[in-house]
């Protein structure tokens, strides 16, 4: 209704419910999740292995990706920035780290939080490995990971090949 | 400046489905390798790529971002979206093709129509002050056009219901369409009012669904084709989106579209037209000038299939082939988009 | 659980607020008012509601019109079974409604009871909503003059 200006604001919200599926591809993943599992997949033209398998094909060689490979749980930071910046529905406490990591025998890289140490401390090439949640509240999401933490093994020199995204 | 020849030199459809489980990116894919297939070109030998599709359709922001995933764009590649039909990324591309920087492009489109209320997400793109917050699905506005063309004496139930019928007995033949049946006018006549004046048949079929087209200029759409279907006109117009503002009776936009395109220039032997109700066919083809001797929606139109960004460009790839097969040899294609045939792009193709 | 594929419910939703500009704020702070005003354009046409620029000049429309709460139905068509958010919970017609003084018919809804009770020509009359927040809304439909036709 009519403010200060003189102006009407109309509040018109829109909403949609859709039928949301996951794919065939991305399934075993999310059922992976569910039972503390990363599974990724792989593509059966260029080998490489895609965790999370995004829309269940190689955006490379534009292949249907086939056959679950089972990654992690260990991982690699290959990048990260250090959260100073408060924003709207925030969940966690200032500062903290997101990373890139590169789970053991995946090649693309996904982001997730890195916890249990100080941020001014965590570095590229950093070993990690993931702190589930308590399996009551796990669902078919990577959420079911609270964070990743350092795991103390030597640092792995990251190759100019993997993890580039 | 001399226009360029440009044609459609092959074309792929995904036969429809409701409640797909596949992603969208699993859908586009097979229907892009088979069309290459086909055309017997390699993915780097597409100089532009042109998507159409709707955010709304998939309920995922950015959907047509991933999509980008299903066409391998490594190493880069120029792209491009219509947040539309499919057959106004078709239209892109053949400006894209006119500019000289490019001799082929790959138009593709794709809708899961059938994940979401599509009666009421199209009813989205309504007017968000006076017409959206009452929610009208877009059955309802096209059965308040549809009313006022009977009324009128521009179209007759009859006449609706034997578009539906010949729609549905044509759609037999076509492993795309997923509404058949046999039915008399008749006995479409017999069921019951969904939306008064319409009936269920009156109304598109919702599908999920996907197509692609090769488009090529020159000597290489030749190289590429047997029988290329060449763009002769091709043009697009709006009625206000006003609705009271607009005729209910006439489409201003289809008739200008389709004299500006050149269809009364010859005899059409096909016409594929993007009717998603019945009463628009009608109306289409009073707008455009058709003649008893054209025949309309050999594949059974959007009727029988209405994969939503989809359809429109799968009139283009029906018509298309209709030249490929040597069993017509001036054709139309048209789509629509918006309410109450809101907007219409018109092409006429022509075999050598 | 489709097959052997995930598939859950997912819901869109954005709380959209809308400024919309010096003339249609007069527009919906008269209907929050209870009252119907159009615009004239340059070639005489009312237009309600309102048109913000002249469709013939693209001018600015600046002067005003008040109107009458009855319209005539100029097309319609009959929901029988409503989806959530329309105007009314039962079986309604949706119309173009042609204001009386103005030119260019608006969509409502008319509660005419049933298809019987409404056709092309049917004179309708405003019923206000009892919550006017000031939108196409604060009409909560029309009702047909003196019942049925």
């Amino acid at each position: 209704m009519s403010e200060a200006d003189g102006l009407v604001r109309l509040r018109q919200p829109i909403g949609v419910t859709y039928n949301w599926s996951a794919g065939p591809n991305a399934t075993s993943h999310l059922a992976g999740l569910m039972n503390g599992q990363f599974v990724g997949k792989r593509c059966p033209s260029c080998a490489l292995v895609y965790f999370p398998p995004r829309n269940g094909v190689c955006p490379k060689c534009a292949k249907i990706l086939a056959g679950d490979v089972e990654v992690g749980p260990k991982g690699t930071i290959t990048t990260f920035c250090i959260v100073n910046v408060p924003f709207l529905g925030q969940k966690i406490k200032l500062p903290y780290v997101a990373a890139q990591i590169l789970l053991d025998g995946a090649d693309i890289s996904m982001q997730h939080l890195i916890q249990e140490c100080e941020a001014e401390d965590v570095r590229i090439g950093m070993r990690v490995e993931p702190v589930w949640k308590d399996k009551s509240e796990w669902g078919a999401t990577l959420e079911n990971v609270q964070h990743f933490r350092p795991t103390g093994e030597p640092d792995r020199v990251m190759g100019a090949e993997s993890g580039a995204s | 400046m001399a226009l360029r020849d440009i044609a459609i030199v092959g074309t792929a459809q995904r036969p429809s489905e409701v409640n797909s489980t596949f992603t969208s990116v699993e859908i586009l894919l097979p229907v892009i390798q088979q069309l290459l297939d086909k055309v017997k070109i390699e993915r780097s030998d597409i100089g532009f790529w042109c998507h159409g599709s709707c955010d709304y359709m998939s309920g995922q922001p950015f959907s047509f971002v991933s999509a980008v995933d299903a066409i391998g764009a490594w190493p880069p590649i120029i792209e491009s979206h219509v947040e539309a039909d499919g057959a106004f990324a078709l239209y892109e591309a053949w400006v894209k093709i006119q500019t000289g920087e490019v001799d082929v492009a790959l138009v593709f489109s794709n809708g899961k129509t059938t994940s979401g209320p599509i009666d009421q997400i199209l009813s989205l793109q309504t007017d968000p002050y006076m017409v959206a917050p009452l929610k009208p699905g877009f059955d309802a506005l096209a059965a308040l056009q549809a009313r006022a063309c009977l009324e009128a004496g521009v179209v007759t139930e009859r006449q609706m219901a034997e578009v539906a019928a010949r729609s549905r007995r044509d759609a037999r033949n076509n492993a795309v369409a997923y509404t058949k049946g046999n039915e008399s006018a008749d006995d479409l006549l017999a069921m019951p009012y969904t939306l008064n004046p319409l009936r269920a048949h009156d109304c598109a079929t919702p599908v999920d669904g996907c197509n692609a087209i090769v488009l090529a200029a020159g000597d290489v759409a030749r190289r590429l084709a047997e029988r290329p279907a060449w763009i002769r006109g091709i043009d697009h117009r709006i009625d206000t989106q006003r609705l009271g503002a607009r005729s209910m009776i006439e489409s201003s936009s289809a008739a200008i579209a389709a004299q500006k395109a050149g269809v009364a220039r010859d005899r059409i032997d096909v016409a594929e037209l993007h009717a998603p109700y019945t009463h628009q066919e009608l109306l289409l083809r009073n707008a455009m000038g058709l003649s008893e001797s054209t025949h309309i929606n050999p594949s059974g139109g959007a009727l029988v299939a209405n994969p939503a960004m989809a359809a429109g460009l799968a009139r283009f790839a029906e018509a298309a082939e209709s030249i490929f097969a040597g069993s017509a040899d001036r054709v139309l294609a048209h789509c629509t988009s918006g309410p109450m045939l809101q907007q219409n792009l018109v092409c006429v193709m022509e075999g050598e | 659980m489709v097959g052997d594929v995930f598939v859950a419910p997912l819901v869109v939703a954005y709380p959209y607020k809308r400024t919309v500009g010096t003339l249609l704020s007069r527009f919906f702070t008269s209907l929050s008012e209870c009252r119907l005003e159009g615009t004239r354009g340059s070639d005489g046409r009312v237009f309600f509601p309102p048109a913000e620029f002249d469709p013939v000049t693209g001018a600015p429309l600046t002067e005003w019109v008040s109107l009458s709460d009855t319209g005539t139905v100029s097309t319609w068509a009959w929901q029988e079974t409503p989806v959530e958010g329309q105007p009314l919970g039962h079986p309604f017609a949706w119309a173009l409604i042609t204001i009386d003084g103005t030119d260019v018919p608006m969509l409502h809804a008319v509660d005419a009871g049933s298809p019987d009770n409404i056709a092309i020509g049917t004179k309708v009359k405003v019923r206000w909503a009892q919550d006017r927040p000031g939108g196409v809304t604060d009409i909560a439909c029309f009702d047909v003059v003196g019942g049925a036709s």
